[in-house]
């Protein structure tokens, strides 16, 4: 049957099976006619043979026929066939490679339009043989004055380039005179390979960078044109030329300041002029956005971008919107005080419909939270984490606990009560979390273990909530029973009554195995702060022989490593622990015992991109291993530096954490970890550092000079600052590693270290 | 660059599948079926975008046809919207107010359209009077290839 008639039969089958019974019946007769080498039937058979395979089922016994198809002189053979080909072919079989020669044959054919299947079809799947085998052709098309020609050639060589790309080189001749062309499909494909040839190699970027006035004078012709039918799209000129130039320059304008300068004026006039009605404008004023913000703009440029960002939020179209914050999320960390103006804007977005605009939405008010706004901040992420879908509840509690940690040490009772109570919504890491926020708020204390033992008081069935309040009791419970309060009225409570609630807690059937480890612990802690040391030891000592293995182990443990807590335990870089008493083998091993802090941190860096991550590392540890963890934790933490973001650009992102070096305040000791987001390591890579001259800068080994792909690690390399003059803190730090084959090297200056770093 | 185009209907059915890098065929599936799944399950008020992966899909629908893109990191999702609307319109133009059937029943004319308008996922030609005279011209050729008794018929390829 013809094409269309079998596309007829197969729709009537009503079942899955009457359809498979067709499809193999007609298979048969397909094979059939193959073997039989019937010229006439086979390329109506093979066209057959793509739609069954469409619909899902096998047709490899075609692939031979389709190459037979390319071979023959009939342009409707080598239309089907080179479809077949891309459909059916894979290069992982070295079947594929018979078609090299035909492709070879076709791509000098007389007819340009089967030169176009040849080069479409290299151009799509050619595998790196073939494109070795036929480069030499495609470069010779490219030199080409037949544009319809010439346009398909320049995208073939970009695909050759990136299946191999040692043979970029070999395009560079051919490229010249390539935007001297007046056909848009020519300067199209032109700026896409040009773009990829950049983008591979610094040498091809310098060199190429001389085309900036070029690139700028097409751009200014395209918008300043007048219609221009051929190219239109709702009144703009040619959109998609427009996108890929602003592209092309921002790779251009990109760490180059006079490149940068001579864009400047084009991108503005861009950014004003552009129509916004549409969709098509509004991706030309995405891109030019994006352009303005990677290369040296100067900041009145940079304003205007974050001030068209601010219009896209108020779209009423949800892609802009989505666009928007997505690129408001870049750029937050360096035009900080630029995006803060749009915070009523972005708050707003947390009501959207959308999933994706509201996610983003909530991450980026995360990342705007600061001293002064917080109060505003918090009511709306309160609002927003009470009426929020499910899946949102986790990620919101957990993001603001973050938020509040690295930006602020204040403190509101309130709100984390009622995280608290938002149950089991909450993460695991939001007790260690929340922990270290209230350890942070020395003023607090007092009023925080009054809070929450009343709140134990009430009910103990919440375990997060419970938890916290027991750590803080045990830390602050001399604060409790002094009645220190002096935010509300101090509530009269005796050391009997707190270590009756408390073993309490040890009892209740409400109380899980973790719960019980913190109400363990908290209790054990008393014994240093409380006079009812009798007691503690008996209910330590009933502990001491509990079934409750876990229980057990942390009583023995804690009986062992008090004399311990009062000695400082090392910091990360430090003097090593003081030796552990011994323990036999079979107890859990002290976190510190005999191993030095920073592998331990390299570790647990490793184990995650950001401070997040290692928080949620220490809670699953603190879990297995007892409370001592949790001491170190609090202890390196709690310098009260937060860390902060240095550099973030290409998939590169290196934070620094700091801390004092005892005994000496004047030195900062800054650790950087470098991690990697793209997906090829960055190899050889260098962090060199250097300072004003009132400082002076050590810089110890780095851990490895290869950032894993996709964050699967990190680097970490130690940095000693000596400050005398407690001067402000500013650094400029050189980068250099390769990076799929090619050298990267960049310079930042690094401005916003935290006052405390250097106070 | 686009790594991958797919068209299908709100039942599921594949309809056209267009891969720029070598992919599995296992694979293939699986990812069809994946992101099939997920576009159909959104809502008519969500917006065009979604992370699937370390890629961005820009998809839409067009009658009862999705018209779904996956998209690089650094590309620009609403010039991509752009894209697709441009292929659209020259199925349009061609099939004359084109319908979910014309793609059924000439799905080998709609791949022709494609790799004139696209290749290795980047537009070839950006005015839509120049991929339709390609077409056009290929078409007759093809024409020409036969005899004068309409074996084009008998391909069932006219």
């Amino acid at each position: 049957p013809l094409l269309r008639e079998l596309i007829r039969t197969i729709r009537t089958a009503r079942t899955q099976a009457e359809e498979r019974e067709m499809i193999q019946k007609e298979c048969a007769a397909i094979r059939s006619s193959f073997r039989e080498e019937d010229n006439t039937y086979r390329c109506r058979n093979v066209a057959k043979l793509l739609y069954m395979h469409m619909l899902g089922y096998p047709a490899h016994f075609g692939q031979l026929e389709c190459l037979k198809l390319i071979a023959s002189q009939k342009f409707t053979d080598k239309r089907i066939g080179y479809l077949g080909a891309m459909l059916l072919l894979d290069e992982r079989q070295d079947v594929h490679l018979l078609m090299t020669n035909c492709i070879k044959n076709d791509l000098n054919h007389s007819t340009q339009y089967v030169q176009g299947l040849a080069l479409c079809t290299l151009g799509c799947m050619g595998s790196s043989e073939m494109c070795r085998d036929l480069a030499g052709e495609v470069e010779k098309l490219l030199k080409t004055s037949n544009s319809y020609l010439r346009k398909k050639a320049a995208l073939c060589a970009v695909h050759v380039i990136r299946k191999v790309p040692e043979l970029m080189e070999m395009f560079l001749p051919a490229t010249k005179n390539l935007l001297s062309e007046k056909n848009h499909g020519v300067l199209h494909t032109s700026v896409v390979l040009l773009t990829e040839m950049c983008e591979r190699s610094p040498d091809m970027l310098s060199h190429f960078r001389k085309l900036v006035p070029q690139l700028v004078r097409i751009l200014k012709n395209l918008i300043m044109s007048g219609y221009s039918p051929e190219h239109d799209v709702s009144g703009i000129s040619d959109p998609f030329l427009q996108v890929r130039i602003l592209r092309l320059l921002r790779i251009l304008g990109r760490s180059d300041d006079d490149s940068s300068e001579a864009m400047n004026d084009i991108l503005a006039q861009v950014a004003t002029n552009t129509e916004t009605s549409k969709n098509v404008g509004n991706a030309i004023l995405y891109e030019t956005v994006l352009t303005i913000m990677d290369i040296k703009s100067e900041s009145g440029l940079r304003v205007l971008a974050i001030n068209i960002l601010g219009r896209f939020l108020l779209n009423n179209d949800k892609n802009i919107r989505y666009v928007a914050l997505t690129s408001l999320l870049k750029t937050v960390q360096t035009d900080h005080n630029a995006v803060q103006r749009h915070r009523s804007t972005i708050v707003d977005c947390l009501k959207d419909l959308d999933v994706s605009i509201k996610r983003r939405a909530m991450e980026l008010s995360f990342a705007l939270v600061n001293g002064n706004n917080i109060r505003g901040m918090m009511k709306e992420l309160l609002y927003f984490l009470d009426s929020c879908d499910p899946e949102f509840k986790a990620d919101c509690a957990s993001g603001v606990f973050l938020a509040f940690t690295l930006k602020t040490i204040w403190l509101c009772p309130l709100c984390h009560f009622s995280f608290l109570q938002a149950g089991s919504y909450v993460r695991d890491d939001s007790v260690p979390n929340l922990i270290q926020l209230i350890t942070n708020s020395v003023e607090m204390h007092a009023y925080t273990v009054q809070r929450l033992y009343k709140a134990l008081l009430d009910d103990i069935s919440q375990q997060p909530l419970v938890q916290v309040a027991s750590w803080c009791i045990g830390e602050y419970g001399d604060l409790l029973v002094s009645g220190q309060c002096e935010e509300e009225e101090p509530i009269q409570v005796t050391e009997d009554e707190v270590l009756d609630v408390l073993e309490g807690l040890l009892v209740s059937n409400l109380s899980t195995p973790v719960t019980r480890g913190y109400s363990l612990t908290a209790i054990m802690k008393l014994s240093t702060r409380f006079s009812s040391v009798n007691r503690i030891k008996k209910v330590v000592s009933i502990y001491g022989s509990s079934i409750d293995v876990e229980l057990q182990q942390r009583a023995v443990e804690r009986i062992m490593k008090i004399s311990l807590i009062d000695v400082a335990l090392p910091l990360p870089g430090g003097p090593a622990p003081a030796p552990a008493p011994s323990v036999p083998t079979s107890q859990p091993t002290f976190l510190l015992d005999g191993i030095s802090s920073q592998p331990l941190f390299n570790d647990i860096a490793a184990a995650g991109e950001n401070l997040f991550d290692s928080l949620c590392l220490l809670s699953f540890l603190f879990q297995v291993n007892g409370a001592n963890i949790f001491e170190w934790f609090i202890l390196f933490y709690s310098t009260g530096i937060p860390p902060m973001t240095a550099y973030n650009k290409n998939g590169l992102k290196i934070d620094f954490t700091f801390e004092r070096a005892n005994p000496n305040p004047n030195i900062a000791v800054i650790t950087i970890h470098a991690s990697n987001s793209t997906e090829a390591d960055m190899t050889d890579f260098v962090f060199q550092a250097a300072v004003p001259k009132t400082f002076q800068l050590q810089l110890l080994s780095p851990s490895s000079n290869v950032v894993p792909a996709l964050n699967q690690g990190t680097v970490t390399q130690v940095i000693r600052v000596l400050n005398p003059q407690k001067q402000q803190l500013r650094m400029r730090v050189k980068l250099t590693y390769t990076h799929k084959g090619s050298a990267f090297q960049d310079l930042s200056e690094v401005n916003n270290f935290p006052p405390q770093s250097w106070q | 660059m686009m790594r991958f185009m797919l068209l299908f209907s709100r039942q599921g059915k594949l309809r056209l599948q267009k891969w720029y890098t070598a992919t599995a065929e296992r694979d293939k599936k699986k990812m069809v079926r994946d992101l099939m799944q997920i576009v159909l399950a959104r809502k008519p008020k969500m917006c065009s975008f979604l992370e699937w992966r370390d890629l961005k899909i820009v998809y839409k629908r067009y009658a009862s046809l999705y018209f779904c893109c996956a998209v690089e990191e650094q590309d620009n999702e609403l010039i991509t919207l752009e894209v697709i609307h441009r292929f659209v319109e020259l199925l349009d133009k061609y099939f004359g107010s084109v319908c979910e059937l014309d793609i059924i029943f000439n799905f080998e004319k709609a791949y022709f359209i494609l790799d004139e308008f696209l290749m290795g996922g980047e537009i070839q030609d950006t005015s839509k009077k120049s991929v339709l005279k390609a077409i056009e011209q290929s078409d007759l050729l093809q024409e020409e290839d036969e005899s004068p008794r309409s074996v084009l018929e008998e391909m069932g390829l006219a």
